[in-house]
């Protein structure tokens, strides 16, 4: 296979991860950001203490943690067509992705909260401010460089989850070089986007930790010290490639 | 300006009780540096958590600027419109300053202005002129990050008086700064309780504290204020534990059949041609022990510790000449010399 004919097919399955990556990470942190906050909360002497609601947030979360994200997307199916009116594409894809991602989103969220200097809490209680301020004018701004991270981490998730998406006709570089490596042995095509995700992620998380760090820098002291994940292998990311491959 | 009456404050945790404040009465008068003093643990938080109603009291009643707090708590554990509105009249000041790190200097100052719905214009000219009080101007686009812990304090202080609060509440302001830098933070805090005429209430594990800027004080022991009053009071108290702290004079009696006393003498009084006519009247030798003068609360205090030879029961006349004098005495019993602080243990700064 020559380059030129590797160029669109490379082109179109790029297009359909950026859109599924793209979309459910915006799903996973509008979703998954609330939930997170609330499960601080909500949790024993958190200012909206309510065990009910923390518990269930809490087993929800887990569930949608623990469960294999290939498990989550079959389960899903019912529903996804439900919203899309099919199980088969990016857009349909973006549903067990959104899905996955929220819970996912959702913990490190709450650890990040969590880590806030419960003395500025008070500190805007003392002067009157109400739950909402304290949300907004303090837990968010201040976890702020914990929560790029975060968002860094799930950007590199997501993309390991869309390329399971993807061999189920979502598309993408995953499914790309599922069809095109493993079923039609082009090697070349399949290093070719082993190369380009490798490539994608390493950026991302460089940019990711590159303004978590500047942002902690200036603000100093509070808020957890965003960690270098570059040499790490937790992402699901890396370990899903070369399963794929 | 705040009282306190019958204030209890049990924590429940795991089935444990700890009564943090048991029957708290305090009275802090308008425009007076009201300061709190006692050993770690002792509920001085508490106190000063219940008074803007953080900590919800148990039982009793918080009364500040004429308001009964305790009334504007509702049921719930969430703090009402009322008593956040209350709250935003009182300043706070923390002994970890509690700056929000992702902030400027000056949106930290802004941020309770914020909370008041105050306008962008309105905010940040309270805050430069806030930041020109506290001697801050050139900082004001500095995050805390930058700051020492003085400089930190300072804008913690301007943050607190950005609502324009008649009452200014500190738990252990100073704790965490050097010798130096805390006389500076308590200087500013006199300063403005003079030109503001801020009521100021403080929590401190320091006796310098109370002693380089308070009017009154109280001194509490496990949950109960035993000791209160004005600085100049307690100091005419004979056998208070919190004047024996304030001004400690050392001196152990040369032997046993001595009878030791504490000679206390406020402003102009000078005990010098006292205790020379009262051993030229009785005929008897005195050793002065210790002595010192120091200013409290914007006092002049002198102390004496002076030894008389033999025992209290054959002092009984020279004794009751001093007091004929108009001087404070204080018998120290045996066991107590040598401790000039019986009561009060220093710490270090958490
Ligand atoms: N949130 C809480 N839950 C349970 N117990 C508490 C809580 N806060 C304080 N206590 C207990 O109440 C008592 C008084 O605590 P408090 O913090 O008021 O003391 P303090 O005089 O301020 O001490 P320090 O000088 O160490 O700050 C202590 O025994 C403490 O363990
Ligand atoms: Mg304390």
């Amino acid at each position: 296979m020559t380059w030129s004919e590797m160029q669109p097919l490379l082109e179109q399955a790029g297009q359909e991860t950026l859109i599924m990556v793209g979309w459910s990470t915006l799903l996973a942190v509008v979703g998954g950001l609330p939930l997170g906050i609330l499960l601080v909360l909500t949790d024993k002497g958190g200012l909206l203490q309510n065990t009910v609601v923390n518990k269930v947030i809490g087993q929800v979360v887990n569930i949608g943690r623990s469960l294999p994200f290939i498990i989550l997307m079959v389960a899903l199916m019912t529903f996804t067509r439900w919203v899309t009116g099919t199980t088969i594409g990016s857009e349909a894809a973006i549903v067990p992705l959104a899905i996955g991602g929220i819970p996912f989103f959702a913990r490190l969220v709450e650890t990040a909260v969590r880590e806030v200097d419960g003395g500025l809490v008070e500190a805007v209680q003392a002067m009157g401010g109400n739950t909402w301020t304290v949300v907004r004018k303090v837990l968010v701004p201040e976890a702020l460089p914990s929560l790029i991270a975060s968002t860094t981490t799930t950007i590199i998730a997501l993309i390991g989850y869309s390329a399971m998406a993807g061999t189920v006709g979502g598309g993408g570089l995953g499914d790309l070089a599922v069809r095109y490596g493993y079923n039609r042995f082009e090697s070349g095509l399949m290093w070719v986007t082993v190369a380009i995700l490798a490539v994608a992620i390493s950026l991302i998380q460089f940019a990711g930790d590159a303004t978590a760090r500047a942002l902690h820098r200036r603000g100093g002291r509070s808020g957890a010290a965003p960690r270098l994940r570059l040499l790490k292998t937790e992402e699901p990311a890396t370990a899903d490639v070369s399963k794929v491959a | 300006m705040i009282t306190t009456s019958g204030l209890t404050k049990v924590y429940r945790s795991r089935g444990r009780e700890v009564t943090a404040l048991d029957g708290v009465d305090l009275h802090v008068r308008e425009g007076e540096v009201y300061g709190v003093i006692g050993q770690s643990g002792a509920g001085k938080s508490s106190l000063i958590r219940c008074v803007n109603l953080l900590e919800r009291p148990t039982a009793g009643t918080v009364t500040v600027a004429g308001q009964d707090l305790t009334a504007l708590a509702g049921r719930g554990p969430r703090a009402g419109k009322e008593l956040r509105q209350a709250r935003s009249r009182i300043g706070m000041v923390f002994q970890h300053f509690n700056l929000l790190s992702s902030r400027t200097v000056q949106d930290n100052i802004e941020l309770p202005l914020e909370i008041l719905g105050k306008t962008g214009q309105e905010r940040s000219r309270k805050a430069l002129e806030l930041l020109d009080l506290v001697g801050l101007a050139d900082k004001a686009k500095s995050y805390p990050a930058q700051l020492s812990g003085g400089q930190k304090q300072r804008v913690g202080i301007a943050r607190a008086l950005a609502g324009d609060p008649k009452v200014l509440l500190s738990d252990e302001a100073t704790s965490a700064l050097d010798p130096e830098t805390t006389r500076s933070i308590l200087q500013l805090l006199r300063d403005l309780n003079r030109q503001l005429g801020l009521t100021v209430l403080l929590i401190t594990h320091e006796m310098d504290v109370v002693k380089s800027i308070c009017d009154s004080a109280a001194l509490m022991e496990k949950g109960r204020i035993v000791e209160s009053g004005t600085v100049s009071d307690l100091l005419a108290t004979p056998g208070s534990a919190l004047a024996a702290a304030l001004f400690p004079v050392g001196g152990d009696p040369s032997g046993d059949d001595r009878t030791v006393l504490d000679v206390t003498f406020h402003g102009e009084a000078a005990t010098q041609p006292v205790i020379s006519h009262l051993s030229r009247t009785y005929n008897i030798d005195i050793s002065i022990l210790g002595a010192a003068i120091d200013t409290v609360g914007g006092l002049q205090v002198g102390r004496m510790r002076i030894e008389l030879p033999g025992r209290y029961e054959d002092n009984v006349v020279p004794v009751g000449f001093l007091r004929e004098q108009g001087l404070q005495i204080d018998v120290v019993n045996n066991d107590a010399v040598g401790d000039g602080q019986p009561l009060l243990v220093k710490e270090g700064a958490k």
